[in-house]
């Protein structure tokens, strides 16, 4: 075994320039293959991460009526709920509403959530007492589509829990800036008892967020949902960007299987008297196999190697300042902020290594076969077979 | 039309319950918030009416101008069909009592308006399905009083004040000027629950058809939004003429 890797390393050694063709290109794939899952693993973390920081916490009883696909919904999903019975959980009540900046007309979701809640990020602990106008805290995006900035006063049109029109003015006291756009664009965020008490709807809320895992459950009007079910957008999504994402690195890998498929077909046709002169020395047809495909898969190894060098600076470089993929990425939702943080599991590392490593080795396998065809004195005449 | 037909439907106001208040608050006039309404149900209301009339509607960009033929009976039915632009065309309305279809010719499809979606502006213009639909009449929903007169474009009008006497209703608070002499309103405004002014109308072009007065224009105005808001023209009102029953029902729509 010894003997085959060393005149193996020493056959590739003596190929020179092509050795080194083919294992630039399987590093490349390899790379490609790294960054593209590794892309994927620390978007979908950071996705996960931030669904859970700033929109679904551990959990949520739902409103019976609740349905976030349709935002009619909102006008009846609401409901009283017992604050004794659910302490642990925090409190959102969503109303339909319009503001109206610069004369117009803006259709918003209305969220009212506790001050001194924690779960959430939303920063409602920052909304102060204002004279003759509500503090409400906004999104980066909605501040900018609707054209505000801290400190802005607008008029807010709502209907109390009878239906009756009421408006008052409320102003901007805090814009935050998150990666999740259903917080975000179209919602204007206030203290819970400001909404209570402007709707008249006290003690009412369309959801309830867990701040921890609880078991899957129905309590009257209220549905359980559990975090795995809300985070199941983030997971579709992320598995469609991978099958496509798959598409590309197969193709890479498969034009890097061909070169080496090519350059093992090359040596098994040139490399005849070589081959006669192992069987004559007293090699089997096997060995010679084994020899030749491992030469194959050495290519991989090869790579492996140079993807180390290259791959250990760069993607660690990556994981730490992100990658930018400009400011409209972070208009398109679903936790993508304005930067990724790649992340790279061992489990990615061990398994995009051992995809190159088997493919190499297989693709180098099969012409090597055609050895056990070959007679053993024409190969030492060098005669074509 | 259904606008129009709604809104006069509504100054009825009963007259033993406002008289003695009205009375106490203004000794000495002459009318109270009840007559006064009565007198304007009397000019504006008839059994039926056959309207046409055009809708224009003020956007950022652009004026758009709507025509249509409305049929309507009493305050629970009306039939409504857009005559122009070609867009528009052939699509048709029809309220029965608190219930609202509308058909559209480019799906050949019959959809019934409920809940949230009556709360959505009627083709772009600053009225929502949910302001026509309202059949009952202010008296049942609002006290009325006379707070003022005021003199506008040279007509001397009484201000009446509508305060809601019962929760479910869309504005809290209406204030309406009445021509002292034609029994017309002349502007209407309605308020939130926190005094703050939501919308505007505005009733001019007020002319003698058929021995009453009538306004054969209406401006609507979100007053909360930017532009002119949205012009109800009347261009052609027949009053009291008889209506075939066919009209008010679903069948109509796709005929």
């Amino acid at each position: 075994m010894k003997l085959s890797f060393q005149l193996a390393f020493r056959n590739l050694m003596g190929a020179g320039l092509r050795t080194w063709l083919n294992v630039g290109i399987l590093t490349f794939t390899f790379l490609v293959i790294l960054f593209y899952n590794g892309l994927l693993d620390g978007w979908n973390l950071q996705a996960k991460r931030d669904a859970i920081n700033w929109e679904f916490g551990y959990g949520q009883f739902q409103h019976k009526n609740y349905d976030p696909y349709n935002p009619f919904s909102l006008q009846d999903a609401h409901g009283v709920f017992n604050i004794r019975n659910t302490s642990g959980l925090i409190p959102l009540l969503m109303r339909p509403a319009s503001i109206f900046p610069n004369g117009r007309m803006l259709s918003v979701t209305l969220k009212g959530l506790p001050k001194n809640q924690q779960l959430l990020k939303i920063p409602v602990d920052q909304l102060n007492e204002q004279v003759g106008a509500i503090p409400v805290a906004i999104g980066k995006r909605m501040a900018k589509t609707a054209k505000l900035s801290l400190g802005d006063e607008i008029s807010l049109r709502w209907r109390d829990k009878n239906g009756t029109f009421d408006a008052a003015n409320v102003k901007v006291d805090a814009i935050f800036n998150t990666t999740i756009n259903t917080v975000d664009q179209g919602q204007i965020w206030m203290r819970l008892a400001d909404l209570w008490r402007i709707t008249g709807m006290n003690n009412e809320a369309t959801l309830m967020i867990a701040d921890q895992p609880m078991p899957d459950t129905s309590y009257k009007d209220w549905n359980y949902v559990n975090q795995e079910k809300l985070l199941q957008n983030i997971n579709d999504v992320i598995e469609v960007e991978r099958a496509s994402a798959r598409v590309i690195y197969f193709i890479l890998l498969a034009i890097a299987l061909l070169a080496i498929f090519d350059t093992q077909v090359l040596s098994v046709f040139r490399r005849q008297k070589e081959i006669g002169t192992y069987i004559a020395l007293g090699m089997t047809k096997s060995d010679v196999i084994g020899l030749f495909t491992l030469e194959g898969s050495m290519y991989s190894l090869f790579s492996m190697l140079l993807g180390t060098l290259i791959g250990l600076p760069l993607f660690g470089y990556l994981s730490q300042k992100g990658i930018s993929f400009g400011a409209f990425t972070a208009d398109l939702g679903i936790g993508m902020g304005d930067r990724i943080y790649p992340s790279f599991s061992p489990s990615l590392l061990i398994s995009s290594a051992l995809i190159i490593i088997i493919s190499a080795t297989i693709v180098s396998f099969i012409p090597a076969r055609k050895i056990v065809t070959m007679n053993p004195i024409d190969a030492l005449r060098g005669k074509l077979q | 039309m259904i606008t129009t037909r709604n809104y006069t439907g509504k100054m009825k106001i009963n007259i033993l319950l406002f008289s003695f208040l009205f009375m106490w608050i203004m000794p000495g006039q002459a009318q109270d918030a009840q007559t006064i309404l009565d007198k304007v149900d009397k000019n504006m209301v008839s059994k039926t009416e056959i309207t046409e009339s055009e809708m224009v509607i003020r956007g950022k960009r652009n004026v758009q101008t709507i025509g249509s033929k409305s049929y309507t009976e009493g305050n629970k039915k009306s039939f409504t069909e857009y005559l122009y632009p070609e867009r528009e065309r052939g699509t048709k309305m029809l309220k029965l009592e608190d219930r609202l279809w509308i058909y559209s010719p480019s799906t050949d499809r019959t959809i019934q308006l409920s809940g949230h979606m009556l709360r959505q502006s009627v083709m772009g213009s600053d009225l929502s399905y949910e302001d026509m639909m309202e059949d009952r009449k202010l008296k049942d929903i609002y006290d009325a009083i006379i707070v003022g007169e005021e003199t506008i474009d040279e007509r001397k009008t009484w201000i009446l004040e509508l305060t809601a006497s019962v929760e479910d209703v869309s504005y809290y608070k209406r204030k309406i000027w009445v021509d002292q002499e034609r029994f017309i309103p002349l502007k209407e405004e309605l308020f939130a629950k926190s005094g703050q002014l939501l919308k505007k109308t505005t009733l001019s072009d007020i002319s003698q058809i058929d021995g009453r007065w009538y306004p054969k224009k209406i401006n609507f105005k979100d007053v909360l939004k930017s532009g002119n808001g949205t012009d109800f023209i009347i261009k052609k009102i027949q009053f009291n003429p008889t209506i075939p029953a066919y009209i008010f029902t679903k069948a109509s729509l796709k005929k």
